[in-house]
């Protein structure tokens, strides 16, 4: 099956766990169980659910394993003391996994309270407005007094049970002196059943427990549609401690060996690190040579050499060779430490931002109280029946409640998010689509977000087929990324004997067939030449010293670029490229797209760039994908990542898109806008409404029927003025892609 | 009308039945795993959902 067969190539440069690591993520549950949560992304169908259940069962000490096909997730309980061979055994079947953060709150609470609220008050309204309608078609006075009595019955319940999601917020608010949406719902509902409950009492004919209830109803859809679009961002930082190693093999200077978590630490420390760990703290090498993946650092993922006296980022990659280092920081001094302190920070400022909702709260909360106010004062002056004058100031509340502009911007918000994902764009939060649709100036990355993925190896000028079947020959012996970009592409290619191929860290591969020695590696190294003699070749194949063939670094623009920034010029956006990669490639791009850059700018760098903009006042759209964007991505108004980029990154965006177009751009920045456009239409369908209604409840007019019938009815205009979103004006896109992962990330070698 | 009264209880008794099993699939996670579910009736075997556990307690410093 196609989707059972993941590429097992990039696992190679995948982080692995060592058995500690696997045990210290695990948790206790009873009698030596304990529980290891994997985190298998190419988890597809129901082949692979039950291969990966039937692979782990089958270790020896697995108790038990249970797969999720919703979260790409495996829960695995065992006993003993060494973990089983979870991940090797995994690797082994061709699925890529890492270790689960375990944190505890997996299965949203405030999902399940919603939902069970929602139920409640479905229930409770639907029985009620059954009871009502033999009450309206007009009940006989005893009847109509025992519906009124069960209906409060089950209101009561109701209340307590669905309405606290308002209530508890709007007391909350209160006691700070402010009033946000809840306060006018809560004073609205338990008025109106107050009222009812009274009127009950007093054998009256009119009880509005159905409209309290069936109030609770449709504001509780148009929360908990709100919170399914609400952001898990804060898991941006969590996923970001992913990357720190959880442990590290520390030498004690008596030459024992033990495994300690990162917190504990310390500089001056000596660590073993073993080729495909990651670097656990700041530190120095003491030892070793190896290839060092800083894409965390500057989001290149050219890999750069690591000798005695380099110093390395927590949170960077070892992948050739095992390394002797010295800590230099402890943990929560380290590189990675900051960059989540960095986040942390980020998001804060961001959380000044007012819903939409809030601030149209903000102004309708003091209207509707002070008219219902008014209103009551008001009939008591003109009749002096106190009775009267409250039940009619009640009707106004009730009636005012803001039903409709519930519904009014998580209804647009999830019809946009359907139109979004259907041009395969994934959007987290209904707030992003109101910031989106704000945004004035586009901060680009480059590496990943102009470009496609990896850099790929290119040949520069004129090269035979021999040679280049003879490099990836010799790129076969090694693990160094650009070996593995060199050895991928298939077809036939004539049997080379090599003898004794050796590779040199930091410089390439040397090998001998013959009396001939070839090396493959730093242009410097292998003709012995000065660096200028090959100024853009990254990889130089030589035979005693003459070049056979040079591979140069090449950055493929994705598709639909050019477009998407002509677009979003159009739309009168500012563009710009921010970039960690040198100025000449940064420049180079930037001049074939005709916008500015900024270049060599670390994260920090990123961060201070945006947060000048915005100071600036402008709105900022950044759209990124490495580690080193994720502070940036957060800083920013709004943020988009491509589905390729690493996971934090992905976690951090508002939104993602999955196809390769950068296209996707604009095309978010249009829905959005006209997103708020349809958000500001509802406000407007919402105020007439109120408009038409209050001066029928002030005149003392309203009945339950007729409270019952304008509130259905305006939820109605307003959710049906949403779905408009359907027939939208901007073209679909023509090529309709499988909306999947972008194309493979694999380094390839270009033809 | 009177006489048909019953009704009204039995009709609310069966509502509260409803609510009641779909409190209890909410709460024993049968929402958990849709795909995976969907996919799983298609397999031999009988697991029903499972629910985490929870009180996580991670060790400490471990000698190797």
């Amino acid at each position: 099956m196609s989707c059972c067969a993941p590429g097992a190539e990039l696992c190679l440069v995948e982080a692995t766990s060592s058995n500690e690591e696997l045990l210290l993520a695990s948790r206790t549950l009873r009698d030596g169980l304990r529980q290891t949560d994997l985190s298998v992304p190419d988890m597809h169908c129901g082949a692979c659910l039950q291969k990966i259940e039937a692979t782990l069962g089958g270790l020896d000490g697995v108790a038990f394993a249970r797969a999720n096909l919703s979260a790409r997730r495996v829960s695995v309980q065992w006993t003993g003391d060494n973990p089983p061979p979870l991940i090797a055994a995994l690797q082994q079947i061709g699925y890529q996994v890492h270790l689960d953060e375990a944190t505890a709150d997996r299965n949203d609470p405030q999902l399940t309270r919603l939902l069970l609220a929602l139920a409640v008050a479905g229930f409770a309204s639907s029985n009620i407005m059954l009871l009502s309608a033999s009450v309206w078609s007009g009940a006989e006075a005893e009847t109509r007094d025992l519906f009124h009595w069960i209906s409060a019955a089950i209101a009561l319940p109701t209340l307590a049970y669905a309405g606290r999601l308002f209530f508890g917020p709007a007391w909350r608010s209160l006691r700070h002196g402010r009033t946000n949406m809840d306060v006018p719902i809560s004073i609205g509902v338990l008025l109106a059943f107050g009222m009812s409950l009274y009127e009950t009492t007093q054998h009256g004919p009119h009880a509005y427990f159905d409209a309290s209830v069936s109030l609770l109803f449709f504001l509780l859809i148009g929360r908990t549609l709100d919170h399914v679009m609400r952001a898990r961002a804060r898991q941006a930082v969590e996923g970001l401690a992913r990357l720190s190693a959880r442990g590290a093999l520390v030498q004690r200077p008596d030459g024992t060996q033990i495994y300690l978590p990162v917190d504990e630490i310390e500089p001056g420390m000596t660590i073993l690190l073993a080729a495909g760990e990651r670097v656990p703290v700041d530190c120095r090498v003491a030892k070793g040579h190896s290839a060092i993946d800083r894409s965390l650092v500057s989001g290149e993922s050219v890999p750069q050499s690591a000798a005695e006296g380099s110093l390395l980022q927590a949170g960077t990659l070892n992948l050739t060779a095992p390394l002797t280092i010295v800590a230099t920081a402890a943990a929560k001094d380290s590189f990675l430490a900051e960059m989540m302190r960095m986040m942390a920070a980020a998001e804060a400022g961001r959380s000044a931002y007012r819903r939409i909702t809030d601030r149209a709260a903000r102004l309708y909360a003091p209207v509707v109280h002070v008219t219902a106010f008014l209103t009551c004062i008001g009939w008591m002056m003109a009749t002096g029946d106190a009775h009267r004058a409250i039940t009619i100031a009640i009707a106004v509340l009730i009636i005012t409640c803001p039903c409709a502009l519930g519904l009014a911007v998580p209804m647009v918000h999830v019809v946009a998010a359907r139109r979004l994902f259907e041009s395969g764009i994934m959007i987290k939060d209904g707030g992003a689509l109101e910031r989106l649709a704000d945004v004035d100036t586009v901060v680009l990355d480059k590496t990943g977000t102009l470009t496609a993925g990896r850099p790929r190896l290119t040949i520069a000028g004129e090269t035979s087929a021999g040679a280049r079947a003879l490099a990836a020959a010799i790129a076969a012996h090694s693990r160094h990324p650009y070996s593995e970009a060199l050895a991928a592409p298939g077809g036939t290619r004539p049997a080379i004997t090599l003898d004794d191929v050796i590779e040199v860290p930091g410089a390439g591969l040397e090998a001998r067939s013959g009396e001939n020695s070839y090396r493959l590696g730093r242009p410097d190294w292998a003709t012995g030449a000065p660096p200028a003699a090959h100024p853009d070749a990254a990889v130089v194949l030589s035979r005693n010293g003459d070049c056979l063939a040079a591979f140069r670094l090449d950055d493929q623009l994705r598709s639909g670029t050019r477009e998407a920034i002509v677009a979003l010029t159009a739309s009168g956006l500012t563009v710009e490229i921010l970039s960690g990669d040198n100025a000449t490639r940064v420049g180079d791009i930037a001049a074939r797209l005709g916008v500015s850059f900024i270049a060599n700018a670390r994260p920090a760098d990123k961060v201070a760039r945006i947060a000048a903009l915005r100071q600036a006042g402008r709105k900022v759209l950044m759209v990124g994908d490495g580690l080193n964007d994720t502070p940036a991505l957060i800083a920013a108004d709004a943020s988009m990542a491509p589905a390729s980029a690493a996971d934090i990154g992905r976690t951090a965006a508002d939104l993602v898109f999955v196809r390769e177009d950068l296209q996707a751009v604009p095309r978010a920045i249009a829905v959005a806008r006209r997103a708020a456009r349809l958000v500001r239409q509802n406000f407007g369908l919402a105020i007439a409404y109120n408009v038409v209604a209050i001066p029928v409840a002030i005149s003392g007019q309203v009945t339950p029927l007729l409270a019952a019938v304008a509130m259905s009815l305006s939820s109605l205009v307003v959710i049906a003025n949403a779905l408009r979103f359907g027939d939208s004006p901007w073209a679909r896109p023509h090529a309709a892609r499988p909306a999947g992962r972008t194309a493979p990330l694999t380094p390839g070698l270009a033809p | 009308m009177i006489d048909f009264f019953f009704l009204v209880p039995i009709a609310i008794g069966m509502g509260l039945a409803g609510l009641a099993s779909f409190m209890w699939t909410l709460k024993s996670g049968q929402y958990d795993d849709l795909e995976g579910a969907a996919q799983r009736i298609l397999f031999d075997g009988n697991e029903g959902p499972v629910l985490e556990e929870k009180r996580p307690t991670p060790p400490t410093g471990i000698k190797t």
